[in-house]
């Protein structure tokens, strides 16, 4: 991992997510406010635009960029969740060595544990945590055993889709969608989406390498 | 979307801009982070009250920014919470050493971003949460109730405490009886546009109404036909009558506030309404606001506010004030 994997990263993830704007804001207006896409866009836009500034930079010093960026530039709860997990990442021990795979799993776990202290949310919430908590916990296995990255990275893709899928039918207790109660249900929750499509990308790059 | 609108990625700052000129004998606009200020210092010793959340809620906050309410706002992007570096920012700049109230608004987004904004500020602090809508059900597994137009009233009730020399403990606990002790509960009769969206952000049909309307537009308890005033008043006031229990003569502060597309003769003939069905139950209602100040864009609809007030309540609510959107007594 080095500053411009996490810039060509950004670059596919707002391909991916310029993509499917629409049905994430549909989904924001069944049960949100439909603000989540326009964070998630204006975020990427944010991180692409980042390049010349950091392209050269060590890692730590990179994503602590990235984090302020997120952070101030975006709002909302997203702007707050990824602003602590970029925050956290660069927090790892020795991030400016050689970063293998074990230790690219441990940054994102991190990551995610710091975005669950903060948004103090888990699974089965209806929220983007039912998809990433799964990952991390896919992530912490795969990292200590010895397998093909690629199937590893494969069958986060499906977690990640299944967890998406599954918040469908989940009442909602945290954020917009959890003052709705029962008229939330029936409807997929879009944080989970952009979550998954996030997720979905960067491990499809990384197989297909 | 018909709107004033040059170009969406400048909504904000520009209307910032002409705010920040059109009231610069009572406020200052400051840029990058975004916080508007007082234009004068904070008096020395008066606890500062910082609040904010996404605009579209105009005049809600920048509006009660001045003399006798609140010493800075934070705007975010139009229904987004604000930054946490705007919190610092503005904590920075009006702290006068006897610490900073954040009065935060209870969303996710909002609770988020001020606590970090709180934890990156290094003087003293504390926060209050507002939660007065009844439309959605409290609990403690959940996000829990929405903060809606009663955090008006607390920024004018505790903004005059922190006027006349509360404490900060002394600011948090005042804010907090005014929380707990007023309900509201919205309607809304058309949905609203958030300029980047560019439409509307729910249906709704011509002769419906959303009954429990939250002021992002978040959809309420149900969708109706919609009917008669006194009949959707009544509605609406049972729902908070049920949630605050309020005495056979308790003095009660009536709030009819406007979600920016119903024109103030409609808001009238709601409170109205509201005095009658009031009346016929007993409670007295001893102070008024009617008004568009916790808006959501150019939705039509209304929501009602009803404070249980006691003598300390009263007295900060009639002491004097000075700001863009709110001033008598000065």
């Amino acid at each position: 991992m080095s500053v411009n994997f996490l810039i060509s990263q950004a670059k596919n993830i707002q391909i991916v997510i310029d993509e499917n704007a629409a049905e994430i804001e549909a989904l924001d207006q069944n049960i949100g406010d439909g603000d989540h896409i326009f964070n998630v866009q204006r975020g990427l836009k944010l991180v692409v635009e980042l390049e010349d500034d950091i392209k050269n930079l060590p890692l730590q010093k990179g994503l602590n960029m990235i984090a302020m960026k997120v952070l101030s530039g975006i709002g909302g709860s997203s702007g707050a969740l990824f602003g602590t997990f970029f925050m956290s990442m660069a927090k790892t021990p020795d991030l400016d060595k050689n970063i293998d795979f074990k230790k690219a799993c441990e940054m994102v776990i991190t990551g995610i544990n710091a975005m669950k202290e903060r948004g103090k949310a888990d699974v089965g919430e209806k929220t983007m945590m039912d998809v990433l908590i799964p990952v991390s916990e896919k992530l912490n296995e795969l990292k200590s055993g010895n397998r093909d990255m690629k199937e590893g990275l494969s069958e986060i893709t499906q977690i990640a889709e299944e967890r998406m899928l599954a918040t469908k039918n989940m009442l909602a207790t945290k954020g917009r969608a959890s003052f709705l109660g029962e008229r939330a249900k029936g409807h997929i929750d879009p944080g989970a989406r952009s979550s998954q499509l996030i997720i979905d990308t960067i491990c499809k790059s990384l197989i297909n390498k | 979307m018909k709107k004033f609108i040059n170009n969406v990625d400048d909504f904000l700052k520009e209307s910032l801009n002409g705010f920040g000129k059109a009231h610069r004998d009572i406020i200052k606009v400051n840029f990058e982070p975004n916080f508007i200020s007082r234009k004068t210092k904070t008096k020395e010793g008066k606890v500062s009250l910082i609040s904010g959340g996404g605009s579209g809620h105009e005049p809600m906050h920048g509006g009660f920014v001045g003399h006798g309410m609140l010493d800075a706002a934070c705007p975010g992007f139009v229904f987004s919470a604000p930054t946490p570096d705007q919190m610092q920012a503005a904590a920075e700049h009006v702290d006068s050493g006897a610490g900073v109230l954040f009065i935060v608004k209870n969303y996710s987004g909002d609770i988020m971003n001020f606590q970090m904004g709180a934890e990156m500020y290094s003087g003293k602090n504390d926060s209050i949460i507002t939660n007065d809508d009844v439309a959605v059900e409290d609990s403690t597994f959940t996000t829990g109730r929405r903060g809606v137009a009663a955090t008006v009233l607390v920024e004018k009730i505790v903004g005059s405490l922190a006027e006349n020399g509360g404490s900060l403990e002394e600011c948090k606990k005042l804010g907090e009886k005014v929380n707990t002790n007023s309900g509201t509960m919205g309607v809304a009769f058309t949905s609203c546009t958030v300029p980047a969206a560019g439409k509307p952000t729910f249906d709704i049909g011509n002769d419906e109404m959303e009954f429990g309307v939250g002021i992002h537009g978040e959809p309420g308890r149900k969708r109706e036909k919609i009917q008669p005033s006194k009949t959707i008043v009544n509605n609406m006031l049972e729902a908070i009558l049920d949630d605050l229990k309020p005495q056979k003569n308790e003095k009660t502060l009536l709030f009819v506030n406007g979600m920016g597309g119903t024109p103030l003769t409609e808001l009238y003939l709601v409170y109205d309404d509201a005095c009658e069905m009031l009346k016929s139950k007993g409670i007295e209602i001893s102070r008024s606001l009617v008004g568009n100040y916790c808006t959501s864009l150019e939705m039509q609809g209304a929501s009602i506010t009803l404070l249980k007030c006691d003598e300390e309540i009263l007295k900060n609510w009639d002491s004097p004030v000075h700001t863009a959107a709110m001033r008598w007594g000065m």
